[in-house]
């Protein structure tokens, strides 16, 4: 670790909670309607998709709303992806996808997870790119910014019949807040040479004479959204390590900045909507702080290097850098693992398989913990209201008092809806994850043995369920039964965990909002914060550790005693 | 403010009815019905502890087997042993709290004997009546009570009265006045009429009555499930489930590189993980938690009244004996000019002589302790003038003169003329520190004032700074005006008072603070507070008071003692305390079993995990075994403070939750590591494992 690359790593950051600061704020005013800039196209939407956008709905017509919005999203890029052979804007003149990597991938850009069992320049036409999935990079964000905000305002008063009009969400969230912030995103990736083109792939002759195409296609815009909506999704095969995906250090400081603001802002964005900052303050802290950790663990794990590098004699001074790009160096690389997992984005910048134990066990941990630091675009905040809500559950009986959150009483119907919601993850990461490991068509994709193959397996489930998206690497994904299974984990990941979330907000928007006394529980400073901070890792953490233990733990371990898989 | 609301709340105010925390027959009788209480179908109302059971089968079923087959069998039996503990444990803790609530309920029982009713077949002819076993009374039946009689159920006296000794459900000796009208008109069936007679409408058919509800309350027999136990147990049940998961992957987990473990070890995994502390403690905390109130004297209707005075955050209380020692007082003599103090005081105590209100009682007590002026019990040439609604004015006429005391209007139009400006300014003076001014005169001579003072109780304003410090408001309400309320509520460091208080003011108040988003408690006795006590979240009836007002209310005061609406509170945050503090303490726990356990099950796939194994606990059959026999001790040496409740300091609920968490989450923590190891160490010792 230097001075240096933590001084990279503070600018970045403080330039992400400067900038949530006034995003946060302004979301409040595009959801409030008070943001009007557009309203003319907001009109001419709402006319052509017959939506009345003063009608309010319930947590259940808002939920339906959403799932049938998702359900068309998902038809719609698995149709465009099986008949991309066909269709225009495809000059490399890729084939359809196949049926099982179809359906993976449409369930992946629907739900946020952009999980890849494919790579972008050798199997997707530019129009899937675009039109299916850049499109679903901005719907599946707006979708979870809209969750999240219905659920802000079943917060805000006493005895809400609705959560606002989620189709109004939804334009409001694409039209005011995603778009222009990727446009602005994009432009200046184009600025630091990200290609913008519909033309085809080029061949070039290397210095060394060697033929070699290199590809190209509407990059930089795509690359923008897939940061600020949290997807990840490379255009590129192996993502922001790509050249023309991560061309420079600025460029993958830009998208780390993209891929933290929204979540971080949508944190402020909930105190104002609640009418108390220091509430969204105090989520903003719990999340920034797993941020700074999680980073410092991964850096100092990472500079430290490899005790058997250093044992042959390998340059310490490097640290580990197997499977990291030198231009963007050691401190940079672990922000971005730290926030990209934090934040359910799941781009990477550096291949986790090649990291050292201890800091492939970090990402994948910070997934496991529910993708609340800072979590996805909306989803990040919903989730940590959920581990918020039990937080005050527990602790606060401890002050004498029938919990309250924000004067909403928790009560049993919240306190079993937000245990269902917690219930998703260590089911389908476990659950999946125990039964590939002994199923022998789940076996054959695994590259390693002993610990590490196990966290190969361990980590795919865990990027599916928890929406993230990332890859381990050293997993042969493309086969049936992890793109099918892997599916699956990303539909639980987001639908079962959101439709209880929803239905939580359903409850807690119709209950009277309590007054706040002195005998009222605060959920805002330095004691809320850290009881949250230990929620989400006990409550979110602790049933992995039998799985760490077998996998990141082991092999940590094993290194430290010689002995590599 | 008592400092330690948790003892005083436990401790007895009557004789008889407090039981030591733990006695011996309390114990054997409930180490017995432990046993009964493993009864799966039983259990099954508490996830955490059924799962246990299931778990302990399981094991033990496979320790069998192992010992069948002639394979090594100790280790399993062990864990089987400590796993069926640990569910023996959770059982037993209830039976205490149970137990302890029966010892109450039998003295109770010993009050419902076999009485015998005079029934009366005309309504207006008490002559004519026919006796009948007390089972056998309909409601609105009339009965006959006369002197040396049971009342034979809960009731309301339609004529007459009577003196009633109510020991047998207050635990006080000394006999109330019982009487028809007003709000002392309610009877308690049980309770013994020992002069004159009276004549009841049955109110309460057998079975329903105010000590049968008692003895159900206290046995636990109607307990059921308060909204904030429901929630816990949801809980519990999906953490329960959670770890079910995270163990029974382990399976496939731990295959893929070496042997699974064994179901013994995975069974003792799952149930040091799962929150069988609180599991085990969850219904005795609740238990506990009435017992307490029922030993305080106070008869909840249902275990959510009492969690409901945990969220209470305004608190309706009377001014007349509730904050003020309940009638005013003379607290000064103001002469006019030309008039000594001691001649207004020596007239404004004959004029007093025959007054039997404790206003004229004070001010004779007044003028002996201040002036040291004593007057003959009842002079022989006295004419009494009796105080009327109409005159205002009362006195007694002597061959030394007439003396009267009065109103001050009253007395000037009844002397005529004008008021001396400097009895004038006295009197407003008076009026405006929120006294009574009354004025003397003798012989048609005016000769100053009396001012009569409420005399706020020592301590309330402590108490109050309390419940502000709790969160919660004090409202005092009275009847008094504005201005004289003002007065009262600034000493005694009220919040707010609601003056001329009709009960329509009450229950609007009410309603406005609820709308607002807070709860409220109140205390009332008479029939006119009914609708207010129904309408508060948490009505405290007084035992005195009417039928009406006690049907009405949630909670009912054996000792009619209205103050006690702050320990209610007290109490029931205290449940809440002890509940909220406990699951965070089981939670904190996994921590350190997770240091203990795992490297112990996985310590023969990867050697190296040996480093996890912090506390060097020797073997890894000793590692399992310690922190199973730790979590099944746990359950036993937490009982006493499950029972006892967490104890509550009224200092804030930032402040609260500081001291809470640090002592029962970072204690949570800390706790196993240092027990783990001892047991650890003690089975080294003993060569057990």
């Amino acid at each position: 670790m230097t001075l240096e690359g933590w001084a990279q790593i503070a600018l970045v950051l403080l330039l992400v909670v400067a900038s949530a600061i006034p995003v946060g704020r302004y979301v409040a005013a595009v959801a409030a309607g008070r943001v009007t800039f557009l309203a003319p196209v907001e009109r001419a939407i709402y006319g052509i998709a017959g939506v009345d956008p003063a009608r309010g709905m319930g947590w259940k017509g808002y939920t339906l709303a959403m799932l049938a919005a998702n359900a068309a999203g998902f038809a719609l890029l698995y149709a465009l992806l099986r008949l991309q052979g066909m269709l225009p804007l495809n000059p490399q003149g890729f084939d359809g996808i196949a049926p099982w990597l179809a359906f993976n991938t449409a369930i992946s850009f629907v739900t946020n997870t952009n999980w890849q069992a494919y790579s972008g320049e050798a199997a997707m036409s530019y129009l899937s790119q675009m039109a299916g999935l850049s499109v679903q990079n901005f719907l599946s964000a707006a979708t979870g910014i809209a969750l999240a905000l219905a659920v802000c305002r079943a917060f805000a008063a006493g005895g809400l019949r609705d959560l606002g009009n989620f189709w109004v969400d939804l334009v409001r969230m694409t039209l005011y807040l995603l778009l222009p912030l990727a446009l602005a995103v994009g432009l200046a990736f184009v600025a630091m040479g990200v290609p913008q083109t519909l033309a085809p792939y080029v061949q070039a002759t290397t210095l060394e004479g060697v033929a070699q195409t290199v590809p190209l296609g509407p990059a930089a815009f795509q690359i923008a959204i897939k940061h600020l909506g949290t997807n990840g999704g490379g255009f590129f095969g192996v993502n922001s390590a790509h050249p023309f995906e991560g061309p420079s250090a600025l460029a993958t400081a830009l998208q780390i900045w993209a891929q933290q603001v929204i979540p971080f802002a949508l944190a402020l964005t909930f105190g104002h909507m609640v009418g108390d900052v220091r509430q969204g303050r105090a989520l903003l802290a719990v999340m920034l702080g797993y941020v700074v950790v999680a980073t410092a663990i991964v850096y100092a794990a990472e500079t430290g290097g490899n005790p058997l590098h250093l044992a042959a004699g390998v340059d310490p001074g490097m640290g580990n850098m197997e499977g990291k790009e030198v231009r963007f160096g050691q401190a940079l690389a672990a922000l971005f693992t730290a926030t990209t997992t934090g934040a359910s984005c799941g781009a990477v910048n550096a291949m986790f398989d090649s990291f050292t134990p201890l800091g492939g066990l970090v990402p994948m941990f910070l997934i496991q913990l529910g993708e609340v630091l800072p979590g996805g675009a909306g989803s990040g905040l919903y989730s940590i209201l959920v581990f918020a809500l039990l937080a005050v559950f527990v602790a606060g009986l401890m002050v004498g008092r029938t919990p309250e959150y924000l004067g909403k009483k928790v009560q049993a119907r919240e306190v079993k809806l937000a245990m269902l919601a917690v219930l998703v993850l260590p089911a389908a990461i476990l659950g999946f994850t125990a039964v590939s490991l002994v199923l022998p068509a789940a076996i054959s994709s695994i590259q390693d043995a002993g610990p590490h193959g196990l966290s190969e397996m361990l980590y795919a489930y865990t990027s599916a369920a928890g929406n993230n998206g990332s890859a381990f690497g050293g997993l042969t994904a493309d086969t049936p039964w992890l793109n099918g299974t892997l599916g699956l984990a990303m539909l639980l990941g987001r639908f079962a965990y959101v439709v209880p979330v929803m239905a939580i907000a359903g409850s807690l928007a119709a209950k009277p909002k309590l007054a706040e006394s002195r005998g009222t529980f605060p959920t805002h400073g330095p004691l809320f914060i850290g009881l949250l901070a230990g929620v989400v890792l006990i409550l979110g953490g602790l049933q992995f550790l039998p799985a760490l233990a077998l996998g990141p733990i082991a092999e940590h371990f094993a290194l430290l005693a010689g002995q590599t898989f | 403010m008592n400092a330690t609301p948790a003892t005083h709340a436990g401790d007895s105010r009557r004789s008889g009815r407090g039981a030591a925390l733990l006695s011996g027959p309390i114990l054997r009788r409930a180490a017995i019905e432990a046993v009964a209480k493993l009864d799966p179908r039983r259990l099954v109302r508490n996830p955490v502890i059924f799962v246990t059971e299931v778990v302990s089968i399981l094991v033990t079923i496979l320790a069998l087997r192992a010992a069948a087959l002639g394979q090594p069998w100790t280790f399993q039996a062990g864990i089987a042993l400590w796993l069926w503990l640990t569910v023996l444990f959770a059982t037993f803790a209830e039976a205490v709290a149970e137990g302890r609530g029966r010892a109450q309920a039998d003295s109770l029982r010993r009050a419902r004997s076999d009485t015998q009713a005079k029934v009366l077949l005309r309504a207006d002819d008490r002559a004519l009546w026919e006796p009948r076993a007390a089972e056998g009374l309909r409601v609105g039946e009339l009965v006959l009570v006369e002197a040396g009689d049971l009342i034979p159920s809960d009731g309301e006296v339609v004529e007459g009265i009577a003196s009633v000794n109510e020991a047998a459900v207050t635990g006080e000796s000394a006999p109330v006045i019982r009487e028809s009208g007003g709000d002392r008109s309610a009877v308690t069936g049980g309770t013994l009429v020992v002069s004159d007679w009276i004549v009841v409408r049955i109110t309460a058919a057998p079975g329903s009555t105010f000590l049968d509800r008692m003895i159900g309350l206290v046995e636990g027999a109607s307990r059921q499930k308060t909204p904030n136990e429901i929630a816990l147990d949801i809980l519990l049940a999906g953490m329960t489930i959670i770890f079910l998961v995270a163990v029974a992957t382990l399976v496939g987990l731990a295959s893929w590189n070496g042997q699974p473990p064994s179901v013994a070890v995975l069974a003792a995994l799952l149930v040091t993980l799962i929150p069988t502390t609180i599991g085990g403690l969850l219904s005795a905390i609740g238990i506990a938690g009435m017992d307490r109130l029922v030993r305080f004297n106070v008869l909840a209707t249902s275990g959510r009244a009492v969690e409901a005075a945990g969220d209470v955050d305004v608190l309706l209380l009377d001014k007349t004996g509730t904050i003020t020692l309940g009638n005013r007082q003379a607290a000064a003599f103001v002469p006019v000019p030309g008039v000594g103090e001691r001649e207004l005081a020596e007239a404004a105590a004959l004029s007093s002589l025959a007054d039997e209100t404790p206003e004229g009682r004070s001010i004779l007590a007044f003028a002996r302790e201040r002036h040291g002026i004593t007057v003959p019990p009842q002079p022989a040439a006295a004419t009494v003038v009796p105080f009327t609604a109409q005159t205002r004015i009362s006195g007694v006429d002597l061959p030394t003169g007439s003396y009267r005391k009065g109103a001050v209007d009253a007395m000037l139009r009844s002397l005529g003329g004008e008021a001396p400006p400097a009895l004038r300014e006295a009197v407003d003076r008076i009026a405006r520190a929120g006294g009574t001014p009354l004025a003397v005169a003798k012989d048609s001579r005016l000769l100053g004032a009396i001012e009569l003072k409420d005399i706020v109780k020592t301590g309330m304003r402590a108490r109050f700074d309390a419940l502000r410090r709790m969160g919660i408001r004090t409202v005092m309400v009275t009847g008094d005006n504005r201005r004289t309320a003002a007065a009262i509520a600034a000493e005694a460091g009220v919040d707010d008072f609601i003056a001329e208080a009709t009960p329509e003011d009450k229950l609007a108040y009410i309603r406005k603070a609820q709308a607002e988003g807070r709860l409220v408690a109140m205390a009332g006795d008479g029939t006119n507070d009914a609708p207010a006590l129904a309408q508060a979240d948490v009505g405290l009836a007084m035992q005195t008071g009417t039928q009406a007002a006690r049907e009405a209310g949630n909670m009912v005061d054996l000792d009619s003692d209205p103050t006690k609406l702050i320990e209610v509170v007290e109490i029931g945050k205290q449940l809440l305390i002890t509940r909220g503090a406990l699951t965070t303490f089981s939670i904190a726990n996994d921590v350190a079993k997770y240091f203990a356990i795992l490297p112990a099950i996985f310590v023969a796939s990867y050697p190296e995990l040996q480093a996890l194994n912090v506390m060097h606990l020797a073997s890894p059959e000793s590692a399992i075994l310690s922190a199973v026999i730790f979590n099944a001790l746990i359950i036993v040496a937490l009982v006493p403070l499950a029972l006892r409740g967490v104890r509550y300091v009224p200092v804030g609920a930032a402040a609260l939750l500081r001291r809470n968490l640090l002592i029962y989450g970072l204690g949570g923590i800390a706790a196993p590591f240092l027990g783990i190891k001892i047991i650890d160490s003690i089975l080294q010792l003993l060569g057990l494992a």
